[in-house]
């Protein structure tokens, strides 16, 4: 659906007398297949926004190619605009205007007819639970019932591909769950849906696949299972007596499915493995066996944080 | 033909918006009115002129022309605001043209100033101001073709710099020689000649040489379809370049 080779893009911004350039974005290499929601996992300023409106033709990318539901972007915007929709991060709906009017309004800038704009805009509201605010100025509604308008504007079109710049930044945990039911219902129309994000919990929940983008780099790039698969694996916290840690470490390191075996000072034992869910009947058993007193066992799976962590030297949380 | 369809759509969106708030139209009429009835009274000694009707005839045009440059500049606080709810990049977006964003915004500020121009006319009626029907009409495209160019020329403008902020102060230092030396207030008639030379320079000052003749009714007179054709050229270029605006990235 959308394939990218060497996309880059760099500012000019000046400090007094001095122009510097800002590379943004520094050759970004993406594969998004037909019917996945993609996210773009990052920090403010790593360059999501702006390969976002690359893609959407918002802005020339200075090198590179792109090619978006068919359409080649360099050669053919008029075209890629056709085929994608695109919700920006600040919003996009008139204090002045009624939500009816700006997806009639935007509908028919797609040069649909107007009573099929019509049909379509009754049919949104109805979809995105908006009917009965449908006739009243946009300056009335609350942050979700905003954000709703702005992505069934998005979709009114009915694009292959969806751009969703950060969707939920700035709502309420409500209104946020409300809007990821929203994101998962348009890839089952059909839709593939690119999003970006800075929340961890969104990029892991939502996404089929992630890329982590950071200076303007994508450094890693997968199913969040696999990225936390990649770095560790998972870790058992075994709780242990002081006195019991010794035999058990010396029964549990000839197992094949421990990678890695540490002792913990104060008593247990830390156990690299590959699927922690699978490991710990085994280990349950390995120990009841032998009639150690096991006291506790703790699985701790890397989130898409230590992932980061690993990819970049830092925590996306102190970014 | 798209082109046609997407300006109306843009056109018909803010009409309709205008039209839900139309305080607009005293805010704008309200300063030429106090023009007309609080500074005109002075003219008929100053100019010299014979009746009171006379010092009209010079002084309306010349309001009217102030109303389409003014009107027109400050035009670009509205895309400020809609680049910043996100309406424009919204727009560009979809396939719609891009002069068609502008053509529509402007076209509508022309509707807007005519309706204001039709006002003060109708006042100005009521201090004896005649003036024949035709030429009125003449005079009105001459103001839609300035007021055309200004109010481009505001939203590209407005589009490069973003805020408003910058472009209040921009469009001030803009207008105020622009103004004066077009000899809108006062015929530059009476100005020292190296004055009246730098004034040849401002095509606005050839605009209100023409609406004046038209409203005297003297059609023959040259400066009338000069001042035509000066505003009508910068015009078309003044849509080009803002359009060129629309078109670009917006970051």
């Amino acid at each position: 659906m959308i394939e990218t080779r060497g996309l880059r893009k760099s500012f000019r911004s000046r400090a007094g007398r001095e122009t510097k350039t800002v590379d943004a974005v520094r050759g970004v290499n993406l594969e998004v297949a037909e019917g996945e929601i993609f996210g773009f996992l990052g920090p403010n300023g790593a360059g999501k926004t702006t390969t976002l409106r690359m893609l959407a033709t918002l802005i020339e990318p200075d090198g590179g190619e792109a090619t978006i539901a068919g359409a080649d972007l360099r050669k053919d915007p008029a075209e890629v605009r056709r085929r994608i929709g695109y919700v920006a991060q600040g919003g996009s709906t008139w204090d002045e205007s009624t939500a009816r009017e700006e997806l009639v309004l935007h509908a028919r800038l797609y040069g649909i007819s107007k009573a099929e704009a019509h049909r379509r805009a009754t049919r949104a509201l109805d979809a995105f639970q908006l009917s009965e605010y449908a006739d009243r100025k946009c300056k009335t509604y609350s942050g979700g019932q905003r954000r709703r308008v702005d992505i069934a504007l998005g979709i009114i079109h009915e694009p292959k591909i969806v751009f969703l710049d950060e969707p939920t930044t700035g709502l309420d945990p409500q209104s946020r769950a409300h809007m990821w039911d929203e994101i998962r219902r348009l890839r089952t129309e059909g839709m593939t849906v690119f999003i970006t994000t800075h929340y961890l919990d969104e990029a892991d929940a939502l996404c089929d696949r992630i890329a982590i983008m950071d200076h303007g780099e994508v450094v890693a790039e997968g199913t969040p299972a696999e990225l936390k698969r990649e770095i560790s694996g998972e870790v058992l916290l075994v709780g242990l007596d002081a006195a019991s840690t010794p035999r058990a470490a010396e029964l549990l390191d000839t197992e094949g499915y421990v990678t890695k075996l540490e002792t913990v000072d104060e008593g247990g034992l830390r156990l690299y493995v590959d699927e922690g869910a699978t490991a710990i009947p085994q280990v349950l058993r390995r120990l009841d066996g032998a009639g150690l007193d096991l006291r506790s066992v703790e699985l701790h799976r890397p989130s898409l944080d230590d992932v980061f962590l690993t990819k970049t030297g830092r925590s996306l949380r102190e970014s | 033909m798209k082109l046609a369809r997407d300006t109306w759509l843009i056109f018909q969106r803010q009409i309709l918006l205008l039209l839900r708030n139309p305080v607009w139209l005293f805010v704008g009429v309200f300063q030429p009115v106090m023009y007309l009835l609080l500074f005109a009274p002075l003219l008929k000694p100053a100019l010299n002129a014979p009746t009171q009707a006379a010092a009209y005839k010079i002084f309306v045009p010349g309001l009217l022309v102030l109303l389409a440059i003014f009107g027109g500049l400050f035009q670009g606080f509205g895309l400020i605001a809609e680049l910043r709810a996100g309406v424009i990049e919204r727009s560009r977006v979809t396939p719609v043209s891009r002069l068609a964003l502008l053509l529509g915004r402007s076209l509508r500020d022309v509707v807007s100033l005519i309706v204001q121009a039709i006002i003060i006319t109708l006042l100005a009626l009521l201090f004896d101001l005649r003036v024949n029907l035709g030429y009125l009409l003449l005079a009105y495209l001459m103001l839609a073709l300035i007021a055309l160019m200004t109010s481009a020329v505001s939203y590209g403008v407005a589009l490069k710099v973003k805020s408003e902020d910058a472009l209040a102060p921009l469009m001030n230092t803009v207008a105020q020689p622009v103004l004066l030396l077009s000899g809108i207030l006062l015929p530059l008639l009476y100005a020292p000649g190296w004055l009246q030379g730098i004034a040849k320079w401002n095509p606005f000052s050839w605009a209100v040489d023409g609406t004046r003749a038209l409203f005297a009714g003297d059609l023959g007179n040259d400066k009338v379809w000069q001042g035509l054709a000066i505003v009508a050229v910068l015009a078309v270029a003044g849509v080009v370049w803002a359009a060129r605006q629309f078109a670009r990235s917006v970051r």
